[in-house]
């Protein structure tokens, strides 16, 4: 099927072969989910700061409106999927592992659902990647793969200029979603144009697709968009259905060859890899001027009545997809978001549709099966074969289990992607993928605690060294002017010093009274006495904060 | 170990299991241990289940002293198998204490002093027989001529009773029944009385029987045929790698091929060492036991070759006839040592650990070369 067959694919090591319940969501076209009334959008929704809100409540807003600018760099706008009015900008619950509240902006629908005024750049060609990244970053499009990456980031070659190969990664090889699946055999012209702009933003010389051999109408489709607008320079990659072959790390291993070293990014080796729908998203943005306001959610899952796929408006609740589904067929066990390998699960469903929700799996139990830790790790080893990083998994747990954390970093901990592999084959049905979150957090928290440790040092020695500094100071000033004092004459030099001081304070006290409430003092004479009192009080903005 | 359950992902499992794997390995070891049975008669039954038994027992005993539940552990089938593959070890007619002490020793000493299930470092099969080997020779170097169940000369199941709790010798007429000895423990008798190996060889040593088990020795190490079956099951499952069997007979299979080769009157040749003794039951169930080897295949590989030499080393030059035990318990104690070494080269790293650079340095050099310079 790849338009150019001397393409030589390569293999990841361990990984599995898992039932993939494609078939069960794939079999209609991809429905367009209902204008619910109300909408919540999350303020993040992808990796990086949360966005800041630029409207009030009250606003009428039309769709595709900006809502909340990005802060900073390593951030995403958040735009009005539909349009309305902004009836509140506060707390709501959002899906997230730990079930934590974050600021949202609630949109009430009008029902009109009407655009605000697009600018297309049908003529991107002509633009200077830098603004395309700019247009790429407006619209809000982060990595819809999972991790809900800002997308422009990924876009610049940096200091290379240019990079070798862009790689589209349409592998999706969690088992039971099919939303990339949908959207590529039916949206294959908007990935292929979307691969185009991306190739021009980082000056690609290549573009490889990738796309598991289970879903032979997408790679049917892509093959025949590439055809159709002639792009030579974009090849379809048929790789073999292998979790995680859709794994960053493991797809630019199947398709160059090459590792992501470790700790460095695959743009280390002139590679960029981005998710086929991000790739469609941008090219919405660009050439249709539509921000990220939506996107293909799977419902599936043997428990779900209508398993099928969903173009969800970005905060529609999950509870109003699952219904407009069907809900589910009473066996529902667990609801998941995202799928069995990597997911999590979703004990409330009062919850937002984000940019990164991929699928919403209605587990049965079989689907997602609990299990009971039933012995120790007994060795078999059975982990370390099947990790596609080639770690030890079990010296890892042994190490994490036993707080060893310098031991886990030694066996390449943070080399971890989490598939979860291991923990899927162990006999023992040991968590493992728990364990070394379990040291990741610790780790991370140790190195937090540190820092803070590092910075209350410093600021403990600082005030050390100033003190020592005005001590010093004090006692110079101290003997120049009992050297001064000596100098003028023994006992009569000490009575005029009294002398001195009492007339100086008769001066104050006349000049207070002069003054009433204006408390001026009077400057020149007391300075010399009060300077050393003064220099004992700490000076705050010396210190440097926390 | 808290919050085990059911927020994190992943939310799959396979259907595996300890005990499931544990049974898969009894399962092949069966035919071997049948036959033992059936060549050596009833007191080889009674020695498996008393064995087995005792292991059971002392699991038990082991969990309750140590304040850990005895079910589950009884139930994951792995003192089950200690007791059984340390009763395959040991002569077939060995009497019931033997097989009590040894089995206390395996599960009480070897495993659960270390902390149960996984935690050992020995395998404690191979410490109990190394510990009844030098505590009592005599017992353990009592071999006895096959006398098939239900042959002329077999004892019958009140006799093996007898054979068992009471004694041996008064039973079944005088010393000559018991009398066989082994093929390795006869060569090296003959040759320290300077007797030279070709004329001696084929009075202790036919390929035929000592490939289908037709000899004396332990009750379930004589067939090879039987183990190696039961051994490529267990390849064919990927409940052990081949790394560790094939390691470990192709070492022994070099160097008795060279040392043959150099001087054939003072050295057997490969298929004598490979089918005799214990080499067999430990290439494919014991020194593949997960627990003492290395986690690496490139470990196993060390740690199997390791055994493999140490073998040959004990059986040509050593005190012993056999070294299996030996060579088991010398290379588990090494596995922490290759552990540390020996590891496979993480995705993005160097085989040094370190990340990779691929602008820099020879494995850069040889990756860029592999992926045709790209």
């Amino acid at each position: 099927m790849s338009s150019h067959p001397d393409q030589t694919l390569w293999s990841f090591p361990g990984g599995l072969e898992l039932p993939g319940h494609k078939a069960l969501s794939t079999a209609g076209p991809i429905e367009v989910a209902k204008l619910p009334k109300q909408l919540v959008l999350p303020l993040q929704q992808h990796i990086g700061a949360p966005a800041n809100p630029v409207v009030q409540v009250g606003d009428k807003v039309k769709k595709g409106q900006l809502l909340a600018a990005p802060e900073g760099f390593v951030s995403a706008p958040i735009h009005a999927s539909t349009s309305g009015t902004v009836i509140a900008i506060e707390d709501r619950q959002v899906p997230h592992p730990s079930g934590l509240s974050a600021p949202c902006i609630v949109l009430e629908s009008d029902g009109e659902d009407a655009w605000c005024e697009l600018q297309p750049h049908a003529d991107y060609v002509n633009l200077d990647p830098s603004e395309l990244r700019n247009i790429i970053r407006d619209a809000g499009i982060v990595g819809l793969g999972g991790a809900g990456f800002p997308s422009f980031i990924k876009l610049n070659p940096g200091a290379r200029t240019s990079i070798d190969t862009l790689i589209l990664n349409g592998a999706e090889c969690e088992p039971f979603i099919s939303c990339d699946d949908m959207l590529m055999r039916e949206r294959a012209d908007e990935v292929v144009h979307g691969a185009r702009i991306m190739q021009h933003a980082l000056n690609a010389k290549r573009c490889l697709i990738g796309i598991e051999d289970n879903k032979p109408e997408a790679i049917a489709a892509i093959g025949e968009a590439i055809r159709r607008l002639n792009q030579p320079s974009i090849s379809l990659m048929k790789v073999p259905t292998r979790y995680p072959a859709g794994g960053e790390k493991q797809l630019i291993r199947l398709l160059t060859g090459k590792e992501v070293p470790s700790q460095g990014l695959p743009i280390d080796i002139g590679v960029v890899c981005h998710n086929v729908a991000t790739a469609a998203s941008v090219h919405r943005a660009v050439e249709l001027g539509q921000p990220m306001i939506s996107r293909i959610v799977t419902i599936t899952g043997h428990a779900a009545a209508q398993p099928q796929n969903m173009e969800v408006r970005l905060g529609t609740p999950i509870e109003a997809v699952l219904e407009q589904a069907g809900g589910d067929n009473g066996q529902a066990h667990r609801l998941l978001l995202g799928g069995p390998m990597m997911g999590f699960e979703l004990r409330n469903r009062q919850l937002p549709t984000t940019k990164t929700a991929n699928c919403l799996l209605l587990a049965t139990d079989q689907d997602a099966p609990k299990r009971e830790v039933i012995s120790d790790c007994i060795r078999c080893g059975q982990c370390a074969l099947v990790c596609p990083m080639r770690l030890l998994p079990q010296q890892l747990y042994w190490h994490a289990k036993a707080k060893d954390f310098d031991k886990a970093q030694d066996y390449d901990l943070f080399d971890c992607i989490e598939c979860g592999c291991c923990t899927h084959v162990c006999p023992a049905q040991l968590p493992l993928v728990n364990f070394y979150r379990f040291a990741k957090t610790h780790i991370w928290a140790q190195e937090r605690e540190k820092q803070q440790a590092d910075l209350a040092r410093e600021r403990h020695e600082f005030r050390l060294f100033r003190q020592q500094r005005e001590k010093e100071e004090k006692a110079a000033r101290h003997k120049a002017k009992a050297d001064a004092v000596a100098k003028g004459g023994g006992e009569d030099s000490k009575k005029a010093a009294i002398k001195a001081a009492m007339e100086r304070a008769k001066a104050k006290k006349a000049a207070v009274q002069a003054n009433g409430a204006d408390e001026a003092p009077t400057e020149a004479p007391v300075k010399e006495s009060t300077a050393p009192e003064t220099a004992g009080q700490p000076a705050p903005d010396k210190e440097p904060k926390p | 170990m808290n919050n085990a359950g059911p927020l994190a992902s992943p939310h799959t499992r396979q259907s595996s299991s300890v005990s499931a794997i544990m049974l898969q390995v009894w399962l092949a070891l069966l035919p071997a241990s049948l036959f033992g049975v059936w060549l050596y008669g009833w007191p080889a039954l009674n020695l498996l289940l008393i064995t087995t038994a005792a292991a059971l027992a002392a699991e038990a005993l082991g969990q309750r002293l140590a304040g850990r539940p005895i079910m589950p552990s009884l139930k994951d089938g792995s003192a089950l198998l200690t007791g059984w593959i340390l009763a395959m070890t040991l002569p077939p007619w060995a009497p019931w204490w033997v097989a009590v002490i040894g089995a206390l020793f395996a599960i009480i000493i070897g495993k659960q002093v270390f902390g149960g299930l996984g935690q050992n470092l020995f395998n404690p099969a191979m410490l109990a027989r190394v510990a009844l080997l030098i505590a009592f020779p005599l017992e353990l170097t009592t071999w006895v001529a096959p006398q098939p169940l239900f042959s002329a000369n077999a004892p019958g199941f009140i006799d093996s009773l007898h054979i068992t709790f009471v004694g041996v010798a008064p039973l079944v007429g005088g010393v000559d029944a018991i009398s066989g000895a082994t093929v390795l423990d006869g060569i090296k008798t003959e040759l320290a009385r300077g007797a030279e190996l070709g004329v001696v060889l084929p009075d202790y040593y036919r390929a035929g029987d000592a490939m289908l088990g037709q000899m004396g020795g332990s009750l379930g190490e004589t067939s090879a045929l039987l183990l190696l079956l039961g051994g490529l099951y267990l390849i064919w499952r990927g409940h052990i790698t081949w790394q560790i069997p094939a390691a470990l007979l192709g070492t022994v299979a070099l160097l008795a091929t060279g040392f043959h080769l150099y001087d054939p009157l003072r050295f057997a040749h490969a298929g004598v060492h490979l089918l005799s003794g214990g080499l067999m039951l430990a290439a494919f169930f014991i020194a593949t036991d997960p627990v003492g080897s290395p986690a690496s295949r490139r470990g196993q590989l060390i740690f199997a070759a390791g055994i493999g030499a140490l073998v040959y080393i004990i059986r040509t030059w050593g005190g012993f006839p056999e070294g299996v035990a030996f060579a088991v318990l010398l290379m588990n104690a090494a596995t922490p040592l290759i552990d540390h070494y020996v590891r496979p080269r993480v995705y993005g790293r160097d085989p040094h650990g370190k990340p990779l650079d691929y602008q820099r340095g020879r494995f850069a050099r040889r990756l860029k070369k592999q992926q045709g310079g790209e």
